[in-house]
């Protein structure tokens, strides 16, 4: 007999959270959270920090109409987590300042449109170091981001983990 | 494996290889293994049990383990290069890495064995143990054993000497540099098939619009299907680069077969179904904390315990690591906490 496998993935209306059972020591330093959760209490776009390891984290977006633009001096890496979401690039005229993490690119940033990709769940893009992009998402989904920490950044742990 | 594989740092492991300085005996008449010595250790396997040998108070000191698990823990050592801090085999054995050297240890981390001084810890330059290591791969896995699968994959890995399968052992390594997919960068996993445990998982790929002029320059793929078509379990490979930080996917079905004590801080993204993970102090295996991890979850694994995972279903998973060279001495002097975020 063959078994038939049903791979769960979460969704921000379908996640099911974990949890820690302690033996010996302080849950808190699981720093333990759920990116949908995280996700659905945030303002759309806002990028709230689940891991950090030094300068370098882990963010969590809810994609839900049309982002700010953003503009990086390193590569930064988008994994859409559910929905559907639309990532519009600019080749920008003005290189973005060194700095660690996204900073805001302004209202119609100065450069060449470089185009689109459209990204569905489990859909990884490249956020290529000195371009801007902004995110456009019909219905509200989850991003994970790889970056490192910037001014953007909002960490709030005791709101968002396991204590 | 994570740190290794970057493309821009070739394997150390490659050069000078020690194939010739391995110390094997010949095929045992009855079971058809060899037996190996590294140093002051003895290995040696009959139809069910891997042994270890080793000194300490004046004795010998043995250690006997089953050979599957033996060669899945050793399979995942040798395909990381060693990996990050401590692969401990199980509660007993185990190897540390310092990057250029390689401790073995035997007790060296277990509370119990190190309190009463039985343990026994040598260490050897890379290339000696890689070299040994391998070929006690390459004779004791016998043919349709793939200790990189799933037991439910694959066959047995008990018995005496019977063909070999060294394939399955062999498999090329990827190295990312950016992004897998670029141009000179890794490959996707078109030509792979989906696993079993995966078929529901869709195939679709993202839709790339580049504007004239800008054509190969936006990139996206399809990380789940990507994972879906891994042919291997818990074996962290790159996927993305950001300075040192490397997002390492893997796919975990069954054991994690070994338990694994980081010398920094890391991170896991449960990305689809359910895996729980043992965790105990690093230097003593006592236990410390169980942790439940589902789609969406995001942990960390402080600096001062060892983890192992258990996967009922093959599940997605992503670690992450921060490859920076000098954190284990941070982490050790005290200047980094074990754990990374105060709250």
């Amino acid at each position: 007999m063959t078994t038939a496998y049903k791979t769960v993935f979460g969704s921000l209306g379908n996640y099911r959270k974990g949890g820690i059972e302690v033996t010996q020591g302080d849950a808190r330093h699981y720093v333990f959270s759920n990116v949908f959760e995280v996700a659905s209490k945030a303002a759309p776009y806002e990028r709230v920090v689940v891991g950090k390891n030094l300068e370098y984290v882990v963010e969590t977006l809810r994609a839900e109409g049309d982002s700010p633009w953003f503009a990086c001096a390193h590569d930064e890496f988008v994994v859409a987590m559910d929905g559907e979401v639309r990532v519009e690039f600019v080749a920008l005229e003005q290189p973005v300042a060194e700095a660690n993490g996204a900073v805001l690119a302004g209202q119609e940033p100065a450069g060449r449109s470089m185009g689109y990709v459209l990204l569905r769940q489990g859909h990884q893009s490249l956020l290529p170091a000195g371009c801007a992009y902004r995110f456009r998402a019909p219905a509200a989904c989850a991003l994970v981001l790889q970056t490192k920490l910037g001014a953007l950044s909002v960490e709030k742990w005791a709101e968002i983990c396991l204590h | 494996m994570a740190m290794l594989d970057l493309a821009d740092k070739p394997e150390t492991q490659a050069k000078g290889f020690a194939a010739d300085k391995v110390q094997a005996t010949a095929p045992d008449p009855v079971t058809g293994y060899r037996t190996f010595s590294l140093g002051a250790f003895r290995f040696s396997r009959d139809a069910y049990f891997a042994t270890v040998q080793w000194p300490a108070q004046g004795q010998t000191r043995t250690h006997a383990i089953p050979a599957d698990a033996f060669l899945r823990a050793m399979m995942r050592d040798v395909a990381w290069g060693f990996f990050y801090g401590w692969v401990n085999f199980d509660h007993v054995i185990g190897t540390r890495n310092h990057y250029g050297k390689v401790d073995m240890y035997a007790g060296a981390f277990n509370g119990v064995m190190k309190e009463a001084g039985v343990d026994y810890t040598e260490t050897f330059e890379t290339p000696l143990i890689m070299a040994t290591f391998k070929a006690i791969l390459h004779d004791w896995t016998n043919e349709g054993f793939d200790p990189f699968a799933a037991p439910e994959e694959t066959g047995t890995a008990y018995g005496s000497k019977h063909g070999e399968n060294s394939a399955a052992i062999e498999r090329t390594r990827i190295a990312t540099r950016r992004m897998p997919g670029l141009p000179d960068d890794s490959p996707l996993r078109d030509d792979l098939p989906v696993n079993r445990a995966f078929h529901d998982v869709p195939q679709d790929e993202p839709e790339i619009h580049a504007e004239p002029g800008f054509e190969g320059q936006l990139h996206a793929f399809n990380l789940f299907k990507y994972l879906s078509r891994s042919d291997v379990t818990w074996n962290p490979s790159v996927t993305s680069v950001c300075g040192q930080s490397l997002f390492c996917p893997t796919t975990e079905e069954f054991i994690l077969p070994v338990f694994h004590g980081n010398d920094r801080v890391e991170w896991f993204v449960q990305l689809s179904d359910e895996i729980i993970w043992d965790i105990g102090d690093k230097n003593t295996g006592a236990p410390r904390a169980r942790v439940t991890a589902r789609a969406g979850d995001i942990c960390a694994m402080p600096a001062d315990i060892r983890h192992q995972g258990y996967s009922t279903k093959r599940s997605m998973l992503l670690v992450w690591e921060n490859a920076t060279p000098n954190l284990p001495k941070r982490y050790e002097s005290g200047e980094l906490k074990p754990h990374p975020v105060e709250f």
